[in-house]
């Protein structure tokens, strides 16, 4: 059964609104927050609940916010992650343009737990038009006095702005977005110190996802126990999970934590199973940077068991097997795709991406975009395989930050997994001309 | 050439943005400054351009030079009156991108990253935009068209081959004044 929570209203007529999301009892996290708990006990509601980071690490939220230092004097930062540029997500775009209320509500109530006054949403600047929407929302929120001096009456301060991104996924992960928020290149810093003790001006900041963020909500509100309640283990909560590919029903999807695989693809409630009646091959279930499955070990772990949606059970097995559930960004592919232009397009995409400040990242990328590339065209060879098998283990674990790791994961999963696709494109190029087009010209015709 | 300067409608805005960072941290304001210096001065950044923000900030030029190569937003050299940003990532290369950037550059008879003769459009390919699932996808400005499908393509073609303004991402009234 699908479970809602952060998207309970998500289909109220003028729930864009303050006065409509009020009316569905919208913002009682900030009045309960402010007026009757302590940051330290909102803290605690939030360690309670198991929420884990839902930008894509899982990274426990209330455990993060526990190491924020908080030294006298010294302006703390809350940071919201909007930058969704995570190939195959897009469910923080649809929170944020259907409810906006619901993240500017979480980023009151957090920011009151983690005693900061100024708070910065980083939206990839793509997505201008969702800035809009947010900052219509905010004016709104101060004109009501839900931002501003004084709110509520209880002496609590907090500004909150929006800033807008430029272009380029880097800026995705956390140190290169501050230094993005500062005026700068993208360039992830190396760590420690971690944002918590130097962040934002070199002050104490947290940085958290648009979801996690609008996660405090429901927290705050019902309790960290009644949160834990839901899911399977240590995958607490629900999860919004972005569908696209080759499914009937693409989508943002809020799922409890703990469905099966199967489930998600193929019930009506959910992707409602393969477009055209065609048989499922593969997926990348956490975003591009996971290790992409085929359709056996996606729907069943080694032991035999069925898959679930959780963090645990996507990984199971480790990468011999598994793979991750990452930022939820779930791409469907059916029998007739093609793994290594699959692949090529993450290739190109981390390529362009990389910040290139090490070796192993800004050259390791080009050259597995352009192996593939010459694979693509026909002129591969069988070492060439083994070539993208080696740079690919040279980048992972050898970079400042994890954008290495995931740009050699795909190449790593996709030869691991489909090595023989490879091993036929290069054997027999003729092959790759029937591949190259695609049996969606139908439909761009017609649809 | 005429000065380069914002319009004072611009200018009060530029001065309520500068004030939503901390004392002596204005250079945060470059992304959103530079945003809005394509909008006004024709869609791309010229080097004039990039030194009139960076006086505004009150930093060096090469500052700003930095950032603005650094983001694939920010055009350094003039571009079409309409700017075509195909997505061809994995996603939207699952359902046709490959043949909706083919069936615009046969269309238009330019290659990915030209301009037409008429400087009306350039096209550009590009990464991932959050539109996977209704892909495939294209931008033009702040505007998301998605669920592709060649007549949708054509229809946005003949509507902006008549039309004489620049695509935006943003306008003044995009962000709020504090
Ligand atoms: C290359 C790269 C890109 C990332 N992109 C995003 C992103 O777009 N959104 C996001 O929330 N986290 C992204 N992350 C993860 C962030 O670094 C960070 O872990 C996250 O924002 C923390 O928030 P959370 O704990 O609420 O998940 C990215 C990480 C890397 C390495
Ligand atoms: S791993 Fe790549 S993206 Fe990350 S810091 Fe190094 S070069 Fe930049
Ligand atoms: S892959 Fe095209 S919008 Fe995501």
């Amino acid at each position: 059964m699908s479970k809602k929570i952060l998207l309970e209203h998500i289909d109220v007529p003028g729930i864009e609104t303050l006065a409509v999301y009020r009316e569905k009892g919208g913002y009682a996290s900030v009045e309960k927050a402010l007026k009757t708990m302590t940051p330290d006990a909102i803290v605690e509601e939030v360690k309670k609940s198991g929420l884990r980071g839902r930008g894509g690490a899982g990274f426990p939220t209330g455990m993060k916010w526990s190491f924020l230092a908080k030294p006298e004097g010294v302006a703390r930062y809350l940071v919201c992650n909007a930058d969704e540029s995570e190939p195959g997500t897009f469910k923080d775009r649809y929170l944020m343009e259907k409810i906006p209320h619901a993240l500017i509500e979480g980023m009151i109530t957090s920011s009151f737990a983690l005693g900061a006054n100024t708070s910065y949403i980083y939206v990839r600047g793509e997505y201008f038009y969702i800035i809009k929407i947010l900052e219509k929302a905010i004016a709104d929120a101060y004109a009501a006095g839900w931002l501003g001096k004084n709110i509520l009456g209880t002496g609590y301060d907090l500004d909150l702005y929006v800033q807008a991104g430029a272009g380029a996924y880097i800026c995705g992960e956390e140190t290169a977005l501050l230094e993005s928020l500062e005026g700068k290149r993208g360039n992830p810093r190396i760590k420690p110190p971690f944002p918590a003790i130097a962040g934002l001006y070199g002050c104490p900041t947290v940085v958290n996802n648009v979801e996690t963020i609008a996660a405090v909500v429901p927290i705050v509100n019902n309790g960290g126990d009644w949160y834990a309640g839901i899911g399977i283990g240590r995958s607490t909560g629900t999860k919004l999970i972005s569908a696209s590919g080759h499914i009937n029903k693409p989508g943002v999807y809020e799922i409890e934590m703990g469905i099966t695989v199967e489930d998600f693809i193929y019930s009506d409630e959910y992707c409602g199973g393969i477009k055209n009646g065609k048989k499922l091959k593969a997926v990348v279930a956490g975003g591009s940077s996971v290790p992409i499955l085929p359709a056996e070990m996606i729907l069943t772990t080694a032991n035999g068991e069925k898959r679930l949606m959780s963090y645990e059970s996507l990984a199971d097995g480790g990468f011999a097997t598994g793979t991750m559930l990452g930022s939820g960004g779930f791409i469907v592919m059916d029998e007739t795709t093609s793994i290594v232009q699959n692949l090529h397009t993450f290739a190109r995409f981390y390529h362009h991406e990389s910040c290139g400040q090490c070796s192993p990242c800004r050259e390791g990328t080009g050259w597995m975009e352009k192996i593939l590339h010459k694979i693509l065209e026909g002129h591969g060879t069988l070492e060439d395989v083994d070539l993208l098998w080696e740079i690919q283990r040279k980048i992972e674990g050898n970079t400042i930050c994890p954008l290495g790791d995931a740009a050699a994961w795909p190449v790593a999963s996709a030869i691991r997994h489909f090595r023989h696709e490879f091993e036929e494109y290069v054997k027999n190029p003729s092959a790759i001309k029937d591949v190259k087009h695609y049996h969606n010209m139908h439909n761009l015709v017609t649809a | 050439m005429s000065e380069i300067k914002f319009n004072d409608e611009t200018l009060a805005l530029v001065q309520s943005i500068i004030k939503r960072y901390p004392e002596g941290k204005q250079k945060s304001a470059l992304l959103p400054l530079l945003h809005l210096a394509q909008a006004e001065f024709d869609g791309w950044l010229s080097a004039p351009v990039m030194d009139y923000v960076a006086s505004l900030l009150n930093i060096k030029p090469i500052e700003v030079y930095e950032v603005a190569s650094f983001y694939s937003m920010y055009n350094l050299n003039p571009v079409g009156k309409c700017l075509l940003e195909v997505c061809r990532t994995s996603s939207c290369w699952l359902r046709g991108a490959n043949e909706i950037v083919a069936h615009i550059e046969n269309k238009l008879g330019i290659k990915d990253g030209e301009t037409t003769a008429d400087g009306k459009f350039t096209l550009k390919t590009v990464e991932c935009l959050g539109s996977c699932g209704t892909a495939p996808m294209l931008q033009i400005g702040a505007d998301f068209h998605e669920n592709l499908t060649f007549e949708k393509v054509d229809a946005l073609i003949n509507d902006w081959s008549n039309k004489t303004e620049h695509s935006k991402y943003l306008d003044n009234s995009t962000f709020r004044k504090n």
